[in-house]
């Protein structure tokens, strides 16, 4: 196999924020195809690592390179994606769930975003896989938790972007939709998409995940789920004391 | 006398006319701006914008240039302080937007008080559209229809910038750029409208229709076109009533508007106060 980069790499990653550190050193790849869980508990570093991905934090030192390129260029390209947390989005906002969905297609479209018949194809496909199609009309704010959260993962599909970035998908979602996301975030990941989800349900990782990530400031622990998630690990992370690993 | 010549008898003077074109484009461009600001917080900007424009209005006519050239560059440079400050202190947004304008709008009343002109302050801080010309509404076509087009030109990229601006980032849209765009035009309404509305008044343009819109809709396409149809309502019905009830344009306009705001809050179809509360009683 010719040695295809990484899709995500990160190397002795520093974020800080004045005096504050809020990573210090992170180093991990992401080979292409990999669902891998980033776990760790608040102010751990995962909003900043995302945000850092996405370009949105300057790093003080170290690097991010997505499928090999700067992040600007990964994102002009249209490579990447990001399901926001809930409490980030205005569910007042008057759009429905498709133009929701339809907003994963402006990177293919003129810069007065006319959706073509693909950009269409495209929409009504994602919203078929996260069973919304019916609901489509709707606007996002009438959602439960659960569907709002499949609206967003539909943009995600519906742009096609090769690495995804999910912020928290299972918090405040229902089992069904738990398990559709699931479902759908496994055949990204066998379709040769790269999925990275934020995450403090450290039950559901080994049954998800392909890998995992132990993040605290630094990273802990890297590599399949079962040799990240031991014990020992856990007390590192979560500060020994297990009753906090439930509201972490 | 019977209701055509009522509705037509204004209109024999070409200054009213001329005051109807000029705030009627300046309402529906007002309006249609407002749909964004509403939705991006951005509400009391044109408040900001709208005072600090004074000095610059003071200053083009010690100069001798047209007086929309000043306040288009105090307007634009309020803007630029405000973001300044914003990104060199921890200031909060509304602290910073308020330093700015009010000490713009200080300086501008000193300097109106210094120069000697014909600078009339209650036409700059009021409005005075009857007493506009051809010349006036020249330039509330020209600065309205460029905000206009370029807004619905890019309304996708502003809606969804507005929306989720971490995914408009994330295909590769330049946020600030967008966002010195639509501040930029915000300036160029501001200053295109001062002349139908005034200074104090004009931030009513901007706000009451975008709001009266979102209470009425779920549609973003649809709350562009209601808040376009109630500036157009509000400026007619300004213009009637300072002409038989002798009152301010401005004033009337912006009453108009919180009139229909009104009435939009207590009957909104679905979310209205009093429709919400019969259809609590006819439930019980």
């Amino acid at each position: 196999m010719s040695a295809s980069p990484p899709a995500l790499a990160v190397g002795g990653l520093c974020v800080s924020y004045g005096t504050n550190t809020a990573l210090d050193g992170v180093d991990f790849d992401l080979a292409q195809g990999e669902l891998c869980g980033l776990i760790g508990v608040n102010g751990s570093g995962k909003s900043t690592l995302f945000k850092t991905v996405m370009g949105l934090e300057k790093p003080t030192r170290g690097t991010v390179l997505i499928f090999g390129m700067a992040p600007a260029e990964a994102r002009r390209s249209g490579r990447i994606t990001y399901v926001p947390q809930s409490e980030d989005v205005d569910w007042t906002f008057p759009v429905s769930v498709h133009d929701v969905v339809m907003m994963g297609r402006y990177g293919y479209m003129g810069r007065s975003r006319r959706p073509s018949s693909a950009d269409r194809a495209a929409v009504a496909e994602a919203l078929e896989r996260v069973d919304l199609t019916g609901l489509a009309g709707r606007p996002i704010g009438e959602l439960s938790g659960g569907q709002r959260k499949r609206a967003f993962v539909a943009r995600g599909i519906a742009q096609n972007a090769d690495l995804l970035l999910l912020d928290e998908p299972f918090a405040g979602v229902d089992i069904a939709s738990e398990r559709l996301i699931s479902a759908q975030l496994t055949a990204l990941a066998a379709a040769g998409r790269t999925v990275l989800i934020s995450t403090h349900d450290l039950a559901g990782v080994p049954r998800l995940c392909t890998s995992a990530v132990l993040l605290h400031r630094r990273v802990l622990a890297a590599g399949p789920p079962a040799q990240v998630l031991t014990d020992a690990n856990l007390a590192l992370a979560f500060g020994g004391d297990p009753e906090r690993r439930e509201i972490a | 006398m019977n209701i055509v010549s009522w509705l037509a008898e204004p209109f024999g003077y070409g200054f009213m006319t001329n005051a109807l074109a000029i705030t009627l484009a300046a309402a529906v461009v007002c309006s249609v701006l407002s749909c964004w600001l509403v939705l991006m917080g951005w509400s009391l900007m044109g408040d900001a914008i709208s005072h600090a424009v004074l000095p610059g209005v003071a200053l083009s006519y010690l100069v001798g240039v047209p007086f929309a050239l000043g306040a288009l560059v105090f307007g634009l440079g309020a803007v630029y302080l405000i973001g300044g400050l914003r990104s060199s202190t921890k200031l909060k947004g509304d602290t910073a937007t308020g330093v700015v304008f009010t000490a713009l709008f200080a300086l501008g009343l000193a300097l109106v008080s210094k120069i000697p002109s014909q600078v009339d302050l209650g036409h700059i801080l009021f409005g005075n559209v009857l007493g506009a010309g051809p010349q006036e509404l020249a330039v509330v076509l020209g600065l309205g229809g460029l905000t206009l087009a370029t807004v619905l030109y890019l309304r996708k990229d502003l809606t969804l910038l507005a929306f989720d601006p971490v995914h408009a980032h994330a295909i590769g849209l330049n946020a600030r750029t967008l966002n010195a765009v639509l501040l930029g035009l915000l300036a160029l309404t501001v200053v295109a409208s001062l002349q139908a509305i005034g200074i104090i008044l004009v931030v009513a343009l901007l706000i009451t229709p975008g709001a009266t819109a979102f209470l009425l809709t779920r549609r973003f396409g649809r709350m562009l076109v209601i808040a376009a149809a109630l500036g157009t309502v509000s400026a007619v019905a300004g213009i009637y009533a300072s002409y038989y009830l002798d009152l301010s344009t401005g004033a009337s306009v912006v009453l108009a508007q919180a009139l229909l705001f009104l009435a939009a809050y207590l009957f909104a179809p679905r979310n209205g106060v009093l429709v919400a509360g019969l259809r609590r009683r006819a439930a019980a």
